[in-house]
């Protein structure tokens, strides 16, 4: 029986061990992938520093082995049981039957499928691609051009795909896909100074410490421009270059541009296994499959089944830095609940 | 000798098939029944095509074998005059019922409508009466109250265009002639238009979708052709008829098709295949209008790009007289057409009856040229 | 000729390989700061001209970008220069500086309006 079994080795899952290490409390990990650090494995930098995304995973990997933290990976949880003592038996992939006192579900995120943006063309027209694939090119270093073979010319990013979208049934804003876009843009107009970059968009959230100042820096230092007005359908044309439709909604004119390459900024959904997980355990969640905790100002990490805690995007999409502070809230939330008298 | 080459033909088609881009189409299937089937006509095709019903029931019937009912009784499901605001809601599903009462009688289950705005209506119709049975119920009493007929639901509805889709490989089978330019040996290149409300309204009811519709794709592609994707494809021809039928509005309408052909121009298609009769009747006749008005045509001919709705396009590969199938009567010629498919035709019984009597001849245009 | 009694309509929608951005680029050149505009419309809405007549310098700013000059000939003249829209933007852009080089640009560049 260990104190606290954490499903999920992405950061979120990593820094509740770290903490609750601190904490004097033992944890184990459950990764379904073949490596823990989650989808910050992909990522090339972290906005607003620019911080590198992978030295960051490197952090972690260390701080687990240091602190000889258990994890499994290659392991996938299948369903939870609470016993009659209010311990819980966790089910996986792997024929052991984990139990444990509490449970903290750091199951992370889903990168929302383009492909179901049909008018925009993913997985059809080659030179359309995420957010997501992007970072992985920068991370990997790739060289940018267009399927042609030709430099870009004019590389398009559109805002809110896949989220604040009736169509798809999302409904809630990604929160990160705004500030990422800028980080995006930015880039490129650094890597090549000859391509013009648009940002179509319908809000611009810049929400968080050093995302206003990114979006004026690159506007007036990088030359970006920003065009409020979603874009409504994207075509090929003769030279496999991209059309792209949309209203300059400050201007009221519909307008009409060919680009050389198209990065559609997905959202985040909810992943697969939360509702899973949910109805396994008798957990809330809302009807985009996140997590609800027990209160969102005071209790962020709880949830309504007793023992059960919470960590990072499970519960909305967050950044790096909100779901860090988040996975440290929650670590605490655990160690109350396993030792009232100490903390009295 | 000429049975190897077709099914060479047939196995480099079945090749491209599989190398075709991404079909996220794929999700968007329906059934349709292509036996068995109560037709139910378009009020205006029958003038500008007026061979394209007669073939598709003589191609269903004779060819194919099928068993389609062409009811004398059934009228205009009166959706030019919904759609203009003359007809009600409420009058217009009783005419839909009574054909459903005619299909009843007639003792059989699944439709194949001709016109698109009417397919349209009647998924529009099903769908009210499906989310409001009270609508039904309502219906149903003015029907008994007006003729004394009562219905059932159709089983399903298909338009025409979908089952000449369903049976696209069988027809390949017959094929006397395919898409390929006989000159060069590669696939004709052809644009197809979808009429707005064959997917646009429900995309769930229109094979692939509204985004990327494979109903004529897969017609174009089953007999050899290659499909053009050209950036103003969804675009609509214009003929909304609250628009069209109003002449101060009626350079907006025809502007619409324009912006297609513009887009369309440069990768010089061989001919435009539609499904729907208001937008052959305008892919085909602003073609004329504007080659008047602007001196413009869409070929490097002058002769316009031939449009053929996809009865003719069945009975050209299958091996019908071209004047059969009322080529003639369109205002963009289709001999550019032929002479690619390699189709043979005698210019000089272009236009004579069917006895062989010379008919007076169509005065020629200023700038669309004729031969 | 016009026999129909209806012609064709040219298209309404801009195309960006089209638009001749020479003012744009001139003005930006001469005032950077310019390119941080959000068309948050603080400037008109303080604007003495606004007030009274058609004249929208949020607007104008727009149309130059989309390389529409029809009507900034006839408008821009009705800035009075008090500056009560530099007082405003939140940008600290100096918006009397962009006033006048759009009426120079208009005289000094060759603009098809």
């Amino acid at each position: 029986m260990i104190d606290v079994i954490i499903i999920g080795g992405g950061i979120a899952g990593l820094e509740t061990a770290c903490t609750l290490h601190t904490q004097g409390i033992e944890s184990l990990i459950l990764e379904k992938e073949k490596e823990i650090g989650g989808k910050l494995t992909q990522w090339d930098s972290l906005f607003p520093s620019n911080r590198n995304a992978k030295e960051l995973v490197e952090t972690y990997k260390d701080e687990i082995q240091k602190h000889t933290i258990t994890v499994y990976v290659n392991t996938k949880v299948i369903a939870i049981k609470k016993q009659n003592d209010g311990t819980f038996e966790i089910f996986t992939s792997r024929e052991i039957v984990f139990k444990a006192k509490t449970i903290v579900i750091a199951s992370g995120y889903s990168i929302f499928n383009a492909e179901r943006k049909e008018e925009y063309g993913y997985a059809i027209y080659p030179n359309v691609i995420t957010s997501a694939d992007l970072e992985h090119m920068f991370a990997t270093k790739k060289e940018l051009k267009a399927p042609s073979g030709r430099t870009l010319e004019r590389v398009a990013f559109i805002h809110c795909v896949g989220s604040r979208d009736e169509k798809v049934g999302n409904h809630y804003c990604s929160r990160l896909c705004c500030v990422t876009g800028v980080k995006q843009a930015i880039k490129i107009r650094q890597m090549l100074p000859e391509t013009h970059v648009f940002n179509f968009y319908m809000d611009l959230r810049m929400y968080g410490l050093g995302f206003e100042e990114m979006y004026r820096e690159a506007q007036e230092k990088h030359g970006v421009q920003f065009i409020r007005g979603r874009v409504s359908e994207i075509a090929q044309t003769n030279e496999g270059r991209l059309q792209l439709k949309a209203e300059d909604t400050l201007a009221a004119r519909p307008v009409r541009m060919q680009v050389d390459m198209v990065v559609l900024l997905v959202g985040m959904e909810a992943p697969e296994c939360n509702s899973i997980l949910g109805k396994s355990c008798n957990i809330q969640y809302n009807a985009a499959q996140f997590i609800v905790p027990q209160d969102i100002h005071y209790s962020s990490g709880i949830t309504s089944a007793e023992g059960v805690f919470v960590s990072g995007t499970s519960i909305a999409p967050l950044s790096v830095f909100d779901t860090i502070n988040h996975a440290r809230s929650t670590a605490l939330a655990v160690s109350n609940f396993l030792m009232p008298i100490q903390n009295e | 000798m000429y049975i190897l080459i077709i099914a060479i033909h047939i196995l480099m088609i079945l090749i491209m098939k599989t190398i075709t881009k991404k079909q996220s189409w794929n999700s968007y299937q329906k059934e349709i029944a292509n036996d068995n089937l109560y037709y139910a006509r378009s009020c205006i095709r029958q003038n500008f095509f007026p061979a394209s019903e007669h073939m598709f029931l003589h191609i269903l019937q004779k060819e194919l074998g099928k068993n389609v009912f062409d009811d004398p009784n059934h009228t205009t499901c009166t959706g030019i005059g919904y759609h203009a605001d003359v007809v009600l809601f409420d009058t217009i599903q009783t005419v839909i019922a009574r054909h459903f009462a005619l299909m009843t009688e007639a003792g059989l289950e699944h439709m194949a409508i001709s016109c698109v705005t009417s397919f349209g209506l009647y998924t529009e119709v099903l769908h009210t009466w499906e989310h409001y049975p009270e609508q039904l119920e309502k219906i149903r009493d003015f029907l008994y109250k007006a003729t004394k007929k009562e219905f059932n639901l159709p089983k399903s509805i298909a338009h025409t265009s979908d089952v000449i889709y369903s049976l696209r490989d069988e027809i390949a089978q017959k094929a006397q002639h395919t898409l390929i330019n006989k000159h060069t040996g590669k696939p004709l290149r052809a644009v197809e238009h979808i009429g707005c409300h064959y997917a646009k309204m429900f995309p769930s009811k229109g094979v692939g979708g509204a985004e990327f519709p494979q109903v004529l794709a897969g017609m174009i592609e089953s007999w050899g052709g290659e499909v053009v994707d050209y950036p103003e494809r969804r675009h609509c021809c214009g003929f909304g008829f609250r628009n069209y039928l109003v002449q101060a509005n009626r350079g907006y309408s025809m502007s619409n098709s324009k912006k297609k052909f513009e887009s369309m121009e440069v990768y010089k298609p061989d001919f435009i295949l539609t499904n729907c009769p208001g937008c052959s009747m305008f892919m085909d006749k602003w073609q004329y209008t504007i080659a008047e008005i602007d001196g413009k045509t869409y070929d490097s001919y002058g002769k316009g790009i031939p449009v053929l709705t996809y009865e003719e396009l069945t009975g050209l590969v299958l091996g019908y007289n071209p004047w059969d199938l009322g080529l003639q009567m369109h205002q963009v010629q289709s001999e550019s057409l032929l002479d690619k498919m390699g189709i043979s035709y005698d210019p000089h019984l272009k236009y004579t009856d069917k006895h062989g009597n010379q008919l007076p001849k169509p005065v020629s245009p200023l700038h669309l040229t004729q031969t | 000729m016009n026999k129909f009694g209806f012609s064709t309509h040219a298209s309404r929608v801009i195309d960006y390989e089209t638009i001749d951005t020479k003012l744009i680029s001139y003005i930006v050149e001469n005032e950077p700061s310019f390119a941080s505009c959000i068309s948050c419309g603080s400037c008109t809405a303080t604007c003495s001209a606004a007030n009274l007549t058609y004249f929208n310098i949020r607007r104008l700013n727009v149309q130059i970008r989309l390389g529409e000059f029809e009507e900034i000939q006839q408008e821009i003249d009705k800035c009075m220069l008090c500056g009560k829209c530099m007082l405003v933007c939140p940008r600290g852009i100096n918006t009397r500086n962009v006033i006048m080089l759009i009426k120079r640009g208009l005289t000094t560049l060759e603009i098809k309006k």
